[in-house]
């Protein structure tokens, strides 16, 4: 008897003791991680709000509370209305070129056996490259006079476009640049996809009667697909709705404005105008986009768009 | 309904040969199965048959026209799939409609969008739902057809892709495997529906196994396949008790037979382990052959052994398995140049039996069977000395 | 007599079967290669301009070859008039710093999160789901008021400092980690190993690939980074590779384009060829942290 309840009394301090270590070691693992998230994402969050409350100019020395006025601001100042649409524009051509060609490229890669990994590279090789040293090619590639671009207009006897200082032009061109360095992304996301695919299942559609490329495609790809497309469909619309690179060097949100997007002006009224308070509040409504596009891929996801 | 007639079927991936010229005719109606080891080309040659796969060599003929130039769907057959291949993400009336809606309207009609515009769609659909719900009906699906496949149990899918194939009402059923996803009990419940099925039907039945149970219990023939060719087409019991090959007569038979190394002496008399039997084979004194005797043909001998006709052997019982209706012995040849032999028995004999017993064991030498050093069978020569013969094993 | 039969038993005769394969093998590979010339046109574009002389480049005519080789004129200017090679070191040591400080972060903490029982845990996992939310933009400006304040523009740290912490990679390594048996954590503890051994030596080295895969994405992502740079370098001698691009696209170099090619060659070589080499590597890595 009194064996038996020294046993379990005396067990007790020693899983204490080790429950105890437990816990001091993970919260020492947690620790940095923890501080660096603090000083580098929660508490800049914190100074952003109370910077965007404020009209505070960096160097500046006095600055006053001013509520909720940037945002007003904001909301009716015409340029940002224009750089918002201008952005929106431009992820309504990336996103179903980034992933309607994307797939299309995925679905026939997929098929090869011996180029298959030759195309892969291909198409793969904008995403590992150097955008900006990229854009500076492109620019030359769409140059008016002497870019090839337009010599092969020429050659075909259309009269020359000036891609990027043509204002109707301008942001499709940036888009399509967009989409040449994202799709091989996307085509392989898309590709990982097709290969979970079980090959029974379309050896059974085969038999059943779907022999055209088409009813393949329509009864197993594209419903099978649709986790994968979902998630394809919300990065790509993040990635485009962040476009500041192509437009810091190619355009500077010219010709007239036409190719003038959000992050390009938080940018210049953050780090080269210094209207710090009002740049604070840009970046939460740029913020607020980018929420939305996750909150549509977490909800989506976990409504499990499949089966 | 239709016969099957395989015409020198060849196949080889890459440099390894898979099938080597199979000839195999399928009666309308037939309950075939092919068996084998796996990688025996049992399964390559079902695909081929259905077309997934193609031949390098010969040809196939479904209903007595040649179908190697036909897409799957085009050739009249349906097939189950080991893994079922049912499509996860349709309902199970989806699931069992597909090969209808496929067939029975046109591409424009199954468009998205598109489809809208058809009057005739709505009509077409109601027939697909009648004779889906027909095959619904014989298989005990009906209160499962709205479901999705994650939401079934594996005799559940099993069954839906029954359906899938049967509604179709296809000459043929092809058959990889379809059991072997199943759990031990499940799979001999489905023997039977599938047997009855195949009589309810009375479409021909090809079914790829790897278990010779399946094969013997359901089958009106087996051909038994190893290395890419037939060893031995046959009835179910024309395989068990005349065994064209040693690989045959291990692969067929549960407990697998028990084989003992004898030796041909003067006059082509055998003697095993060194006691001469009563058979003779034609073949030349000194050669080592191989005799299969089942189970069930050995027996306990008390008293005097080598009565006429029966050979005998001493033995050490190593272990006794109870399987409820009867008992499987097994023994050791201790000293002798030999595995170890079962003997089926009843558990009245069995309970006579200590653990280390030292018995003889004799068997009807009628009943064993021979095999050269080949491995192909050996007929004993007549009780008068006429000559037997030596069966040409088939390559 | 078996051609009879052949071609009376269906309608698609093997001829025409062949011939139809064919001609979708011929569409199939028509669109990709008219896909790839898209994709590939800019990086010939440039190896050929940089080896034009400019003569050639200001002639309307399209020629993929130069008439007179240029190159080494056009690769010494650019050399020259930039230091690209300190652009590509400037790259080299703000990927591998980045990448250092985040694995030496998100590994304890991401073992913590997996496989330790700690208060706040669940709390600390949500705030990484949250901050996965969160793109760089966002803190940026706040972080270059105390960068500023701090007197620690231009340096090699406040280049780094907003990436040290890779929320993403904690969110891998921890989806990884919890795969990982229990029993052989169990079995070291048993053999008188500390928390801080396992995770370095059991723990880590067995996941090799997802790590190898986040090292891929990061360096990738820093290496071609323009956005955060931009704000807080603005001298030539610590710019990376885009921000060192950015500055040799404004100065004179104006539109000599052979030395701007040339320079975007020299710039964007080093990961094309690191990819052109570990091509497995690079597709797996980005797309298992694309997947998740």
């Amino acid at each position: 008897m009194t064996l038996a309840l020294s046993a379990p009394a005396g067990f007790a301090p020693v899983a204490r003791r080790r429950l105890w270590i437990e816990r001091i070691t993970g919260l020492g693992f947690a620790l940095p991680a923890f501080v660096l998230l603090l000083l580098t994402i929660l508490l800049p969050l914190a100074v952003l709000l109370w910077l965007s409350l404020t009209n505070y100019e960096f160097g500046g020395v006095d600055m006053d509370w001013v509520g909720f006025a940037n945002f007003g601001k904001a909301l009716a100042d015409p340029i940002i209305r224009r750089s918002l649409v201008n952005t929106l524009l431009y992820v309504a051509i990336v996103v179903p070129g980034g992933v309607l060609g994307a797939l299309m490229i995925a679905v026939l890669v997929h098929r090869r056996t011996r180029s298959r990994s030759l195309y892969e590279v291909i198409y793969f090789l904008p995403v590992t490259s150097t955008l900006i040293a990229m854009a500076t090619v492109w620019q030359f590639l769409l140059h008016p006079s002497l870019g090839p671009v337009n010599g092969v207009l020429k050659w075909l006897g259309f009269a020359p476009v000036a891609f990027l200082s043509e204002p109707s032009t301008a942001l499709a061109t940036l888009a399509v640049i967009g989409i040449w360095q994202l799709i091989g992304f996307n085509m392989i996301l898309f590709l990982a996809g097709l290969t979970a695919i079980p090959r029974d299942l379309y050896e059974a559609a085969d038999i059943d009667g779907c022999s055209s490329g088409i009813d393949r495609f329509l009864t197993i790809t594209w419903p099978l697909l649709g986790p994968t497309t979902m998630f394809v469909l919300v990065t790509t619309m993040i990635t485009a709705f962040k476009i500041f690179d192509t437009v810091a060097v190619m355009t500077r949100g010219g010709p007239v404005g036409s190719t003038e997007v959000l992050l390009y002006n938080i940018y210049l009224e953050g780090f080269q105008y210094f209207h710090t308070g009002y740049a604070a509040a840009l970046t939460f409504i740029f913020l607020a986009f980018i929420l939305v596009f996750s909150a549509v891929q977490t909800f989506a996801l976990d409504r499990k768009v499949h089966y | 309904m239709a016969t099957v007639a395989l015409s020198s079927i060849a196949k080889s991936f890459g440099s390894t040969k898979v099938l080597g010229g199979v000839d195999l005719d399928i009666a309308d109606g037939e309950f075939l199965t092919l068996v084998g080891p796996s990688g025996c080309g049992k399964s390559t040659l079902i695909r081929i048959i259905a077309g997934l796969e193609h031949q390098d060599g010969g040809g196939v003929a479904i209903g007595g026209s040649r179908v190697d130039h036909l897409r799957p769907h085009e050739r009249r057959v349906a097939m189950v799939f080991q893994s079922y291949a049912l499509y996860p993400h349709m309902s199970v009336r989806a699931n069992i409609a597909l090969p209808l809606t496929m067939s029975r309207l046109s591409l424009r009609q199954r468009l998205p969008l598109l489809r809208l515009l058809s009057r005739r769609r709505r009509e077409v659909m109601r027939g697909i739902e009648a004779d889906v719900g027909a095959v619904a009906m014989q298989l005990q699906l009906d209160h499962l057809l709205d479901r999705k496949p994650a939401q079934l149990s594996g005799g559940q899918r099993q069954r839906v892709a029954l359906g899938r194939a049967m509604v179709r009402q296809p000459a043929v059923f092809l058959m990889d495997e379809p059991l072997s996803n199943l759990d031990a009990k499940l799979r001999v419940h489905m023997r039977t529906e599938l047997a009855e099925l195949h009589k309810r039907l009375g479409a021909t039945f090809i079914y790829v196994t790897h278990d010779q149970v399946e094969a013997m219990t359901m089958s009106d023939r087996v051909a038994m396949m190893d290395s890419g060719s037939i060893l031995q087409l046959g009835t179910p019991s024309r395989l068990y008790e005349k065994p064209a090959s040693l690989k045959v007569a291990q692969f067929i038979g549960s407990p697998a037979i028990n084989l003992l190394p004898a030796t041909v002496a003067a006059a082509g008399r055998l003697e095993l382990f060194g006691r001469p039997m009563a058979l003779a084979v034609p073949l030349a004194q000194g050669q080592a052959v191989t005799l299969g005797i089942r189970s069930e043909a050995l027996a306990l001998v008390h008293g005097e052994p080598g009565a006429p006709g029966r050979a005998w052997f001493t033995a050490r019982l190593r272990r006794k398995e109870n399987l409820g209706s009867e008992y499987i012995l097994h023994f050791d040849l201790a000293g002798r140049d030999a595995q170890g032999v079962t003997m089926r028995t009843t558990p009245a004999i069995a309970a006579g039996l200590s653990e280390a017993a030292e018995v003889t064991l004799g068997f009807d030498e009628a009943a064993c069977h021979i095999f050269g050093t080949d491995g192909g069978r050996v007929e004993p020569r007549g009780e008068n000395g006429a000559t037997g013969s030596v069966v040409p094993l088939r390559a | 007599m078996t051609d009879l039969t052949l071609s009376a038993a269906g309608p698609v005769t093997p001829v025409h079967s062949v011939l139809r394969r064919f001609i979708t093998l011929a569409l199939v590979h028509g669109v990709l290669i008219a896909g790839a010339i898209f994709m590939l046109a800019p990086f010939i574009w440039m190896l050929v301009t940089s080896i034009k002389p400019p003569a050639e480049i200001f002639s309307a005519e399209i020629s993929l070859w130069p008439k007179q080789f240029y190159g080494v004129q056009n690769y010494l200017f650019a050399l020259e008039k930039a230091p690209l090679l300190r652009f590509a070191l400037n790259g080299l040591v703000l990927c591998l710093g980045i990448l250092t400080v985040q694995l030496l972060v998100a590994i304890p903490c991401a073992y913590a999160l997996a496989k330790l029982n700690f208060p706040g845990r669940n709390a600390l996992f949500v705030l990484v789901l949250l901050g996965l939310c969160i793109p760089v933009q966002v803190p940026a400006m706040p972080l270059y008021i105390a960068l500023a304040q701090l007197g620690l523009l231009n340096t090699y740290f406040s280049m780094m400092v907003p990436f040290f912490l890779s929320v993403f990679a904690i969110f891998l390594f921890r989806q990884f980690f919890r795969s990982f048996p229990d029993d052989i954590i169990n079995a070291a503890r048993l053999d008188g190993m500390s928390e801080f051994e396992i995770v370095w030596w059991i723990v880590t080295p067995s996941a090799w690939p997802a790590i190898a895969a986040f090292s891929v994405f990061s360096a990738v992502a820093h290496w071609n980074d323009l956005y955060w740079p931009l704000i807080v370098i603005s001298d030539a001698k610590l710019a990376p590779p885009p921000l060192g691009m950015m500055f040799f696209a404004d100065a004179e170099t104006g539109s000599n384009y052979g030395a701007l090619t040339a320079a975007a060659t020299i710039l964007t070589a080093p990961l094309v060829i690191a990819f052109l080499i570990a091509r497995r590597r690079f597709i797996d890595g980005i797309t298992m942290t694309g997947v998740k």
